[in-house]
């Protein structure tokens, strides 16, 4: 389970405790967070005061209370990735949304991921 | 506090991993992501501006342009923990420059050839060997088409021989299972030889 926290994208981005694809609480402006089209991303609270949001930024907290990436959110919206991007940046940066940075393979997958790739194919 | 939130916060989010579907005009990617995905193969919009085309290949006169790119994608939930997608990459010639962005942290590649026209996956077999993303092809067999061997297909390309080559019909979700399996173990197998 823990070595797999070792995989996020951000390898370079902060320290060694901190797990870099978790994004929360943070002060960063939409414009700091760098988001992937593979991003997973969920809605951090049930109560939000929709005043405060654009009415696409409510309905990426409604479609955000299962998890899912940018390009799903972007999908269903029917709003290019980038200002998707945009308007979850900007949610995250708020507390209202979390997001997973995605594997990659800059950092090496471990056998485990590849091994439940597998599995998980198999399984379909 | 906060970071107890975000603990279990990271406990409900799966982190996602993708695997690039190419090939040329028509050679199946749609139906192949269509063929395995557990939702209906989802199109979104990635409208390239200046600012995101900062990649090689670029002439400056794109560059100062906006272009919009539809691409396809589906979705195979592997565990609570981790979700894999699957892309199918634009298959025109113009829209390059986005493959630049969607083989960025990519698994793996599946290459679709067509048998009406092989020569149509020359590119993505290129631009997946000068990457390193590791692929394997697929060769979609139509009806009525010139049926190639694996053999034929390897020197038609000019494969190396680690590259595996599998025959498929891109509809059957049984067939692109093997691909997937064949490309996820070729993936295993690059990692433990490096070129
Ligand atoms: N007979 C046969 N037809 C197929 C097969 N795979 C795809 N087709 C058909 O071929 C056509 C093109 O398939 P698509 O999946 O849309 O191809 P694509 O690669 O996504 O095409 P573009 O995105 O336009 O480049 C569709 O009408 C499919 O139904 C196959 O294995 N056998
Ligand atoms: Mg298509």
């Amino acid at each position: 389970m823990s070595e797999q926290h070792d995989l996020g994208l951000d390898s370079d981005a902060t320290g060694p405790l901190v797990r870099p694809y978790v994004m929360t609480q943070g002060r960063q402006r939409g414009d700091a967070v760098q988001l992937d089209m593979i991003s997973v991303v969920i809605a951090a609270r049930a109560e939000v005061d929709e005043m405060a949001l654009e009415p696409e930024q409510v309905r990426i907290l409604q479609l955000c209370r299962r998890a899912q990436s940018v390009a799903e959110v972007s999908a269903h919206l029917d709003v290019p990735v980038a200002v998707v991007k945009v308007l979850l940046g900007d949610l995250i940066g708020r507390g209202y949304v979390l997001a997973r940075a995605p594997y990659t393979t800059q950092s090496p997958v471990s056998r485990d991921i590849l091994q439940a790739v597998l599995d998980g194919i198999q399984r379909l | 506090m906060a970071s107890n939130d975000s603990e279990r916060a990271d406990d409900r989010i799966p982190a996602a991993i993708k695997i690039l579907i190419a090939g040329g005009f028509g050679a199946g990617k749609t139906t192949l992501v269509g063929a395995v995905s557990e939702i209906a193969p989802l199109s979104t919009e990635e409208v390239m501006t200046e600012a995101s085309m900062g990649v090689d290949d670029l002439s400056g006169v794109e560059a100062k342009t906006t272009t919009t790119v539809a691409l396809d994608f589906g979705r195979i939930s592997i565990n609570d923990d981790l979700v894999l997608y699957l892309f199918g990459t634009p298959g025109q010639e113009r829209f390059w420059f986005m493959w630049e962005e969607l083989a960025l942290g990519a698994l793996g590649a599946v290459v679709l050839a067509d048998t009406r026209r092989l020569e149509t996956c020359f590119p993505s077999v290129d631009f997946f060997e000068r990457r390193g993303v590791p692929f394997v092809v697929a060769v979609n067999c139509f009806e009525g088409a010139h049926h190639y061997t694996e053999g034929e297909v390897r020197e038609a390309l000019s494969l190396a021989d680690r590259v595996p080559v599998l025959l498929c019909d891109a509809r059957r979700r049984e067939s692109d299972k093997a691909v997937l399996l064949a490309l996820v173990r070729h993936v295993a197998e690059s990692m433990a030889t490096p070129v």
